[in-house]
């Protein structure tokens, strides 16, 4: 038997359960979605309107519900090694995901920033009925921002493709010099004003100590990092200490940032595995 | 023999360890497993912060997120419109994100349309989408809002839309929510809207686990509070849910909390699985020594 037979053994075991509790779940809630209507929109309905029989089963709903289910299976599988059913919901995932952002770029920023602009009383009819149909006094300086987009475009033919340098310039340009600014007054300055803090925190009641300790710990933190990365100077004697004690410190920081990465991803696996339990075969401890 | 087993040891599949953590996260999740949450102090600001508002009240609700996201901050973004709501305050919901829009639909559907039915569109909260331009639409807005926003989600004007009137820029707000989950978000949050308008505009935000380090150094003067992956949405939650829900409170308000558990075990088993690794690479050196 090979690996491949195993796999798909075990996929179609798993949607067979699903299958099974679709069938024979007794509150006839697996495998399947509920609606109501609120306010003449179709929001997710629970077991209380359904014992009140203000909800019913969505077809749509359900389809995507095990379109979604399947799909996170095939994802899975890549765990124990990359497979067919992989690369299928893979590729519908960067299929959907491409087509998805051509659209949302196409109704929210074309049409609303460029077009809208340009022609207003046309957008108002046509997508947008809640546009003023006049013209901005400054519309037609949208002219500029269309005619670099039909530059960038130009990348797409080879003899011609120089030209999408020019738009491309200014885009890398204002970025720059935006997020200079930026850069400079919230993290740079601000960041160096928020490091002058009190190495003994008084109170009413007389010294803070764990304040003065965090402060104080800080600020000795900040100080034996930059030692670390100044190499103007040979690291030898007090500065190799500062130093090593600056590795440390940054150690600690990666320990601490590997932590919070670990927690992300475990939150990620488990939200795919309550909907495989708690939505698609109703699986519900609590 | 005790080579034998090092070898063994050491040389074990990673599908092994896959498997391991498809456990160790599914088996709490199957028996329910649920532990009692203490706020830190970051959770308190934040809830305080909110609590603050008044009745009538502006706030910003920027989910800055899409699905791929959404385990570790669709409990943030509930809880912050749960607490909106019951705080009755105006709330403003956009993104920077293109697939943020269905999270915002969400959010509402969740909480206000399922549990604040009496709380009407336009009046009461708002819909003001997507819109591109990373941080541009950050900078933009601080000054003029109806430079970019001239609709909201809806198509409506933003000028008959009730609550919108009177709304000049961000600066108008009472409180800024960033849900956030990378580029753009809480930082581009920071950088162009509290840093150049330190007094006017208050921002707490809740973060992914991967963004958060990043973001602490700007705790406390940039950020009034700062919630931290799954574990910060957690101590929020209970907060919430603690003053404002007696009884039993529904799924959707307990996520943040459902999701600790399965956080706990699987927590345990990279510890345990770093301490066997580490131990069997000693035992490995040694073993070549000798």
């Amino acid at each position: 038997m090979t690996e491949r037979t195993v796999w798909t053994i075990l996929i179609l075991a798993m949607i067979a359960m699903a299958f099974s509790r679709t069938m024979f779940d007794p509150s006839q809630s697996a495998g399947r979605e509920y609606v109501k209507q609120v306010d003449g929109e179709w929001v997710k309905a629970d077991l209380i309107d359904r014992n009140a029989g203000i909800a019913e089963v969505s077809y749509d709903r359900t389809a995507g519900l095990w379109i979604a289910a399947v799909f996170t299976l095939c994802i899975f599988s890549f765990m124990y090694r990359d497979n067919p059913f992989y690369k299928v919901a893979e590729s519908t995932v960067v299929g959907v995901s491409a087509a998805y952002y051509m659209v949302v770029g196409f109704w929210s920023t074309l049409v609303p920033n460029l077009f809208a602009k340009l022609m207003p009383g046309v957008i108002q009819q046509w997508a947008m009925p809640g546009l003023s149909p006049e013209i901005e006094p400054t519309g037609i300086y949208y002219i500029v921002p269309l005619i670099l987009g039909i530059m960038l475009l130009m990348r797409l033919v080879p003899s011609m493709s120089w030209i999408s340098l020019w738009p491309l310039a200014f885009i890398i340009g204002t970025t720059a010099g935006l997020r200079m600014i930026a850069y400079l007054e919230a993290d740079f300055l601000s960041q160096i004003e928020n490091s002058f803090v009190p190495l003994i925190v008084f109170t009413e009641t007389g010294i803070d100590y764990w304040q003065s300790f965090q402060n104080t710990f800080m600020i000795v933190s900040i100080l034996s990092c930059l030692v670390y990365f100044f190499f103007s100077i040979e690291h030898k004697g007090a500065v190799a200490g500062v130093s090593k004690f600056g590795i440390w410190i940054l150690m600690m920081t990666f320990g601490a940032m590997f932590g919070m990465t670990v927690m992300g991803r475990i939150a990620l696996l488990a939200i795919r595995l309550e909907f495989l339990f708690r939505e698609w075969m109703n699986i519900r401890p609590y | 023999m005790k080579q034998i087993i090092i070898n063994k040891l050491a040389n074990l599949d990673r599908r092994w360890v896959f498997l391991s953590m498809l456990l160790a996260v599914a088996i709490p999740i199957l028996l329910g497993l649920e532990f009692p949450e203490t706020p830190t102090q970051q959770a308190i600001n934040v809830f305080d912060e909110v609590e603050r508002l008044k009745e009538g009240d502006r706030v910003l609700l920027a989910l800055d997120y899409d699905p791929s996201s959404e385990g570790e901050l669709s409990p943030m973004a509930t809880s912050f419109v749960l607490h909106c709501a019951k705080k009755k305050v105006k709330m403003y919901f956009l993104t920077l994100y293109p697939g943020g829009p269905p999270m915002i639909q969400q959010a509402i559907q969740r909480v206000i349309l399922t549990d604040f039915p009496n709380l009407v569109y336009g009046e009461d909260y708002v819909d003001l989408g997507y819109k591109p331009g990373y941080e541009g639409v950050v900078k933009v807005i601080i000054t003029n809002l109806r430079e970019l926003y001239t609709t909201d989600a809806r198509g409506t004007n933003i000028d008959q839309i009730p609550m919108c009137q009177g709304v000049e820029s961000i600066q108008d707000m009472d409180l800024l929510i960033a849900v956030s989950a990378g580029y753009p978000g809480c930082k581009e949050w920071v950088q162009y809207a509290k840093t150049p308008f330190p007094d006017k505009i208050n921002l707490v935000a809740g973060v992914t686990g991967v963004q958060a380090p990043y973001l602490y150094p700007y705790v406390p003067k940039q950020l009034i509070g700062l919630l931290g992956a799954i574990k910060g949405a957690a101590e929020y939650e209970t907060l919430v849910v603690g003053k404002y829900i007696e009884g039993e409170p529904k799924a959707v308000y307990q996520e943040g909390r459902r999701r600790m558990g399965p956080q706990l075990v699987a927590h345990l088993l990279m510890v345990f699985l770093i301490i066997a690794g580490n131990t069997l690479y000693f035992l490995q050196s040694s073993h070549k020594k000798s």
